[in-house]
């Protein structure tokens, strides 16, 4: 079983267009969407839910106001600038939950003992089935954090899955950026694909989300998409990436199929048999080839 | 001398557990006097970061010379190191099969982490 | 006034509106200042071309025990939630890497053995394009945890004139460091149906904060009936609606800001400015 990250560095680039594609090619796969804070693969893909539970990241401070002395030692001391002071000075110390990281510092100090510590459920998660095979997918609550975490959960079940019914393929979809949760969707799979496009942005950010996958030693390839944009910048991606070991398996052409598709609520290659399905086609062929140690 | 099995029940028959910072469980048993002794480890397996180091931590403060478990990561490692305990990776079977396989010498000492850490 | 600019989904052209926007308002005459708070893919710098004057080193404070004081107590241990501070036997291990800088374990110390030493993160940068002042962040590759460093490039920003915000995409803990004390935040999102999932994800996100909110449709080709509805449904006006147009795409893909490469541009971004005044009036801020 192979595991195969998708990400990007910049965003819109086409991450989630494009795993939902491989998963409709691949024989035997699972799916996992990671991109826990802006999820979008359910989109295409409509899973039927059959499992779900809460997740909770961590805990957040709360005051409680009949004990609260107004002393603000908590205030003083909270380095993420989390506890409010009302204009009154008579009323009591409140907690920004979406500022409190749960560290939980306040509450081991507060002379009067009067801030607890209190369990918060951040999100959910899911294990669904859909038309190309068990999904694995989250919704973290707006504005939440520690979606690493969350990343993490979603990773370690799709794969008990995707062991346990020995599927070929566990297929992630990323989110974009290089912090936590794409580290957390990184470490230890087996091939990142990072789609890129074939602007100034792209490039810029390709070089930084490249150097992440070196970092984490994850074998990695480049897959340009809208490449027929800037032919002049995707001709130049593609020395850079090779040039750095990282080889391009796919240039992917603009076609608004792609937008038509995700209207339909499909994945392109089931849309449309135009030269854009050809083209991501021998893309997920070069990942088959690459997986199986034939390049 | 006193070692730690990470396990997905509460005796010697259960199986062992792959993971080591939310194992469901420590059984220490005493290759000298027979004692056994189990360990619940459910505290680990909602931290919101940072179970390994905890487990780590943990086992470190249950008095074993060495440690058998299926994976782990880079600071669970460390921090069983620094505590001078020996680390062995089983294969799959029961806590009870993975002791025996210590005793008769099959199991080698794992000289660093064999996964990758998480982020929880 | 500080507006930040924000999306749920990455890609809809956050960058490219805060970037013309800034253009805009510095050609204007007002002093303004372009800050970029997407510190894992910081890109303004590509379009502003801008003198960098100073760049710093910034990090999260993180703990150094001093051994010789310690008497293994165990307490900065019991407090530390994300196990960054550990208490073994005979001697006390960090993971500096895990460490949030809460300042937890230093202050309740009893034997006062622990101190604060820097973790670098990242980088901010100072200088300008012109006449427009420019800040930016970029994490180092391989951190983990981006918003202490964007509020270190929010801190950065003046208290006077026009600051525009380049907030990273998504809706979790970056996003919203990067938003939050704006006096107006501003939503880029493409008429796609990822499009307005996301933006949806974003306005729930931002529901519960206090300053306006204003919708930028960016490459709008024709009537989008479900984005009105639901931007109507959260009582959040559209403030401009930048048609698709295969100029601006290809000016962007080389790093050219839409301002210089196409003209008739400076009406959306005028009209755009207006909006943002109007609506800020409204809302009375």
């Amino acid at each position: 079983m192979k595991e195969i990250v998708v990400i990007s560095g910049k965003g819109g680039t086409g991450k989630t267009s494009i795993t939902a594609a491989f998963a409709g090619l691949a024989k035997k796969c699972v799916l996992a969407d990671c991109d826990v804070d802006a999820a979008d693969l359910h989109l295409l893909l409509q899973p039927q839910v059959r499992e779900r539970y809460e997740f909770s990241g961590g805990g957040r401070a709360e005051i409680k106001a009949e004990k609260c002395l107004k002393c603000g030692l908590c205030r003083q001391l909270c380095r993420f600038d989390a506890v409010r002071r009302p204009a009154d000075g008579s009323s009591f110390l409140t907690v920004n939950s979406l500022a409190c990281e749960g560290c939980g510092l306040c509450v081991h100090i507060c002379p009067a003992g009067a801030i607890e510590f209190k369990p918060v459920v951040d999100g959910e998660w899911y294990v669904s089935d859909t038309r190309m095979g068990s999904m694995v997918h989250a919704c973290l609550y707006p504005g939440e954090g520690n979606s690493g975490k969350l990343v993490t959960l979603v990773r370690s079940r799709a794969r008990e899955i995707a062991a346990g019914n020995e599927s070929d393929y566990l297929l992630v979809d990323g989110s974009p950026g290089l912090g936590c949760p794409v580290i957390a969707s990184l470490a230890g799979s087996d091939l990142a694909v990072i789609v890129t496009e074939p602007t100034v942005s792209g490039e810029h950010d390709l070089l930084r989300i490249a150097g992440l996958t070196k970092h984490f030693r994850v074998p990695t390839v480049v897959c340009i998409n809208r490449s027929d944009i800037n032919p002049a910048v995707s001709d130049r991606i593609a020395a850079v990436a090779e040039a750095q070991g990282i080889k391009v398996i796919g240039r992917v052409r603009y076609d608004k199929a792609v937008t038509e598709a995700q209207i339909a609520g499909k994945t392109v290659n089931e849309y449309t048999d135009g030269p854009v399905a050809g083209e991501i086609l021998a893309a997920w062929h070069r990942i088959i080839d690459l997986s199986e140690g034939k390049e | 001398m006193r070692v730690a099995i990470t396990s997905q029940g509460r005796d010697m028959e259960s199986l062992l557990d792959r993971r080591f910072g939310r194992a469901a469980f420590f059984c220490v048993a005493d290759t000298d006097t027979g004692e056994l002794t189990i360990h619940d480890n459910a505290q680990n397996l909602n931290a919101a970061q940072g179970a390994g180091i905890q487990a780590g931590s943990n086992v470190a403060g249950l008095d074993v010379e060495a440690l058998i478990t299926g994976n782990v990561g880079p600071k669970a490692y460390a921090v069983l190191k620094a505590a001078g305990i020996r680390i062995y990776l089983a294969p799959d079977g029961t806590v009870a099969e993975s002791l025996q396989r210590f005793k008769d010498g099959l199991l080698e000492e794992s000289l660093s982490a064999n996964v990758e850490g998480h982020w929880i | 006034m500080k507006i930040a600019v924000a999306s749920g989904k990455g890609g809809t052209g956050k960058t490219t509106v805060a970037v013309n926007l800034c253009l805009f308002l510095a050609d204007a005459g007002l002093q303004t200042t372009y800050a970029d708070c997407d510190v894992e893919e910081p890109d303004g710098h590509l379009f502003l071309k801008p003198e960098i004057i100073s760049r710093r080193r910034t990090g999260i404070p993180v703990p150094q025990v001093d051994p010789e004081a310690c008497n293994l107590c165990g307490e900065c241990g019991s407090l530390c939630r994300y196990s960054a501070i550990v208490v073994l036997k005979d001697r006390v291990m960090t993971f500096p890497e895990l460490c949030h800088g809460c300042g937890g374990c230093a202050y309740i110390c009893p034997a006062r053995a622990i101190a604060e030493v820097d973790r670098p993160i990242g980088s901010v940068d100072r200088g300008n394009a012109g006449k427009l002042g420019f800040i930016s962040g970029c994490l180092d590759i391989g951190q983990a945890m981006s918003p202490p460093l964007i509020k270190e490039v929010l801190k950065e920003t003046p208290d006077d004139g026009v600051t525009i915000v380049d907030a990273p995409p998504g809706t979790s803990c970056p996003a919203m460091t990067a938003v939050g004390d704006c006096d107006y935040l501003l939503l880029v999102t493409e008429p796609t149906p990822f499009g307005r999932h996301d933006l949806e994800l974003m306005l729930k996100a931002v529901r519960s904060l206090p300053m306006p909110k204003g919708v930028v449709l960016n490459r709008v080709n024709g009537p989008d009936a479900a984005m009105e509805e639901m931007c109507g449904r959260y009582d959040v006006p559209i403030l401009a609606r930048i048609p698709e147009d295969r100029l601006v795409a290809e000016a962007y893909s080389k790093g050219l800001t839409a301002w210089e490469a196409v003209s008739g541009y400076r009406t959306v971004f005028a009209d755009l400015w207006s909006g943002i005044q109007k609506d800020a009036g409204r809302c009375g801020e």
